[in-house]
């Protein structure tokens, strides 16, 4: 490389996020609404419920963002989406894009009514989860999002969860929504593609994006990116997107001979799980992993 | 234009003539007609407005909030459980200066389940920062609506018109509609000052640290003060357009030489004032304040007339457990600081819970009560309760 020349990127400088934030270090969160920014452009309205995001945008009267944002309380980031959407609608602008952006408290929990009854309404909205796996911001209780096996403050080491995670991205294919896809900040290229054809679409949208929490997951903070690409790499977080609730496809698929210890082992939230565990694991992500695949190898045209 | 119209089909066209634009509701008895018709005039074209069926009461004011951040008027509807589940959001519309106006039909809360009317579901967002209006006719539901946008948009907090279950939600009376051309001359278009704009893209609802928050809850207190003459300047405007008023907050009937007066809100003032004009033919003295608004409460007013009573008799369609009726308990705080040595006693009534009838009967055993006690004897006196 000519090392006079400035690097080049192919992710676009233009941000809509500023320096200055106040997430912990080694938060995916910022990554992510940092990439989606760019990806969605100036018009955009982003409503975000109680969250970590809630601090990460900044107090009052500080912003870490160049597009207009509407707190919300947590149970309603949908609702208040198809109400912006309706307002902004009725005022004769239908090009702007309305982003709910919540946690998975606020989206696999608390506002799961208002999710699937806006979706359900087809609302014109591109809802995207941003997923730490645990009420991250109150410090670290579980959720329905939280993985088998793993330990939080209300999952302690000698009872950790002992629940699967909820399959959120089934239940909103099972609204029929126009697109439903995952993304992870490892794979930054594809994650934008995602979101921008997400924009393109009418209607429903929803993105689940994995959004590793190093204080949370109790591990260092340079492993955000790592524990990203080894959650797809093992399968545990399989990319892959569904149109229309009957077209599959894969679009990173997982990588042959990396063993979830891989991932697990990265993670002190799992430290306590003994081999048997790792085991158990195994066996769940490669039979959910299997059925992905048949859904693939099943999905209808569009 | 008059037509014959229920409660609930004047609520909704008084959305109608003040141009909603956003409607986000949910069904719930006694209010559904309300968002029926609505829904029938967005799709008749009638009414330019876009109509979200929400999952749930709470989705509703969630959405109504966001849309009228985003500079939109807008509109919903409810009653009891659905106000009640609301309740997070109402302090969330007050607390953001969002000027929205709702309809609550007065339904008594649960177990067991009741459709009847009482005033609890909506004494019990008092303190959430809406004004609330308690409206007696059909006539005055409509005007109401239009009004409250007017003072709403002017002071920059959501407005509540209530009105009681069957008794005047299903009740069908003669309603005089006014014209589109004077009701827009009344009420211009929302230019909402403080709006989701991706030209000049603000945060709203960021986190308030402690050197902000006290300031911003002030002001949401020196709005509520400062309603009270914008109301009076709204109902006198609305005199000068339409040729009705309303009083403004509160409505003094015969009260100028009274010894007692009577207390009332919604439906029962219509009763009481009937029961005031058969006592007076008697050659009792007695008057009649109805409580419009309960907020903001008007203190001055409330004070000016009952500091002249000799009596003071309170019907409340509602309770406050452990205090006692709760326009009653208002109405005894304000009359503490008046200079006087002889304050009037305050005889509270509680009455009518869960729909039961309050009829001139009832009126009747409460004003004699009063008449023949010095002071009362217990701070709540129950009517009608069967042991």
């Amino acid at each position: 490389m000519d090392r006079g020349q400035a690097l080049k990127t192919t992710i676009p400088e233009q941000d809509y996020m500023t320096s200055g934030h106040i997430a912990c270090s080694g938060c995916a969160a910022p990554i992510a609404m940092r990439y989606c920014l760019k990806a969605l452009g100036e018009k955009t309205i982003l409503v975000v419920p109680a969250c970590c995001w809630t601090i990460i945008a900044g107090p009052f009267p500080y912003s870490s963002l160049k597009v207009p944002l509407l707190h919300t309380a947590f149970e309603t980031t949908a609702a208040a989406a198809s109400g912006v959407r309706a307002a902004i609608d009725i005022k004769g602008d239908t090009e702007t894009t309305v982003v709910g952006w919540a946690g998975d408290g606020g989206t696999f929990d608390i506002g799961i009514q208002a999710l699937s009854g806006a979706v359900e309404r087809n609302e014109d909205i591109l809802y995207i989860c941003y997923d730490n796996e645990a009420y991250m911001n109150t410090g670290i209780q579980r959720s329905s999002a939280t993985p088998w096996g793993a330990w939080t403050t209300t999952t302690p080491a000698k009872h950790p969860e002992d629940k699967p995670k909820k399959d959120i991205i089934e239940i909103l294919v099972a609204h029929q929504i126009p697109y439903a896809a995952t993304a992870t900040v490892a794979y930054p290229h594809e994650l934008m593609a995602k979101v921008k054809k997400a924009k393109g679409i009418k209607g429903s949208r929803f993105i689940h994006i994995l959004s590793p929490c190093p204080p949370g997951w109790r591990m260092s903070d340079e492993l955000t990116i790592k524990a990203s690409r080894l959650a797809v790499q093992t399968g545990i977080f399989p990319l892959y997107e569904v149109e229309k609730g009957r077209k599959y496809t894969i679009t990173v698929p997982r990588k042959e001979g990396v063993p979830v210890t891989e991932y697990l082992k990265l993670q002190r939230r799992f430290a306590h799980l003994k081999p048997e565990d790792y085991d158990i694991i195994q066996k769940n992500v490669d039979r959910a992993y299997d059925r992905l695949l048949r859904k693939t190898k099943q999905s209808e045209t569009l | 234009m008059k037509k014959i119209l229920m409660g609930n089909h004047a609520v909704s066209y008084g959305a109608l003539l003040s141009r909603v634009e956003v409607i986000a509701a949910y069904p719930i008895t006694p209010q559904t007609q309300v968002v029926e018709e609505l829904s029938e005039m967005c799709a008749q074209g009638k009414l330019k407005a876009r109509y979200i069926n929400v999952e749930s009461e709470h989705s509703a004011m969630a959405a109504c909030i966001a849309a009228e951040q985003a500079g939109a008027r807008t509109f919903t509807a409810t009653s009891a459980h659905g106000l009640t589940l609301m309740h997070e959001l109402l302090h969330w519309a007050a607390g953001g200066r969002l000027p929205i106006v709702m309809a609550n039909i007065n339904r008594s809360m649960a177990p067991g389940w009741s459709i009847w009317t009482d005033q609890n579901d909506s004494l019990s967002q008092r303190d959430t920062g809406w004004l609330q209006i308690y409206c007696e006719s059909n006539q005055e539901v409509l005007d109401s609506i239009i009004q409250a946008y007017k003072i709403a948009e002017q002071i920059l907090l959501p407005v509540m018109v209530i009105l009681d279950a069957f008794v005047l939600s299903h009740t069908f009376e003669p309603v005089d509609i006014p014209k589109q051309e004077l009701v827009d001359q009344f009420l211009p278009e929302l230019d909402y000052p403080y709006k989701l704009d991706v030209k000049n893209p603000c945060s709203f609802g960021s986190l308030l640290p402690p050197e902000y928050y006290l300031e911003l809850r002030y002001k949401v207190q020196k709005a509520m003060e400062e309603a009270h003459d914008v109301i009076i300047k709204v109902d006198k405007e609305f005199q000068q357009v339409f040729g009705r008023s309303y009083g403004g907050l509160v409505e003094e009937y015969r009260t100028e030489d009274a010894e007692l007066v009577l207390v009332a809100s919604s439906t029962v003032a219509s009763t009481s004032r009937m029961v005031v004009d058969q006592l007076r033919d008697e050659g009792v003295k007695v008057g009649m304040i109805k409580m419009r608004f309960f907020r903001p409460f008007p203190t001055k007013e409330v004070t000016n007339i009952l500091k002249q009573a000799k009596k003071v008799a309170v019907i409340d369609r509602n309770i406050s457990y452990g205090q006692g009726g709760i326009f009653c308990e208002e109405i005894r705080s304000v009359l503490y600081n008046i200079d006087r040595q002889e304050k009037p006693p305050v005889f509270g009534y509680i009455a009518g819970l869960g729909g039961r009838d309050i009829t001139p009967t009832t009126i009747r055993e409460i004003l004699s009560h009063t008449l023949k006690e010095d002071k009362p004897k217990e701070n709540i006196i129950w009517i009608g309760v069967k042991h």
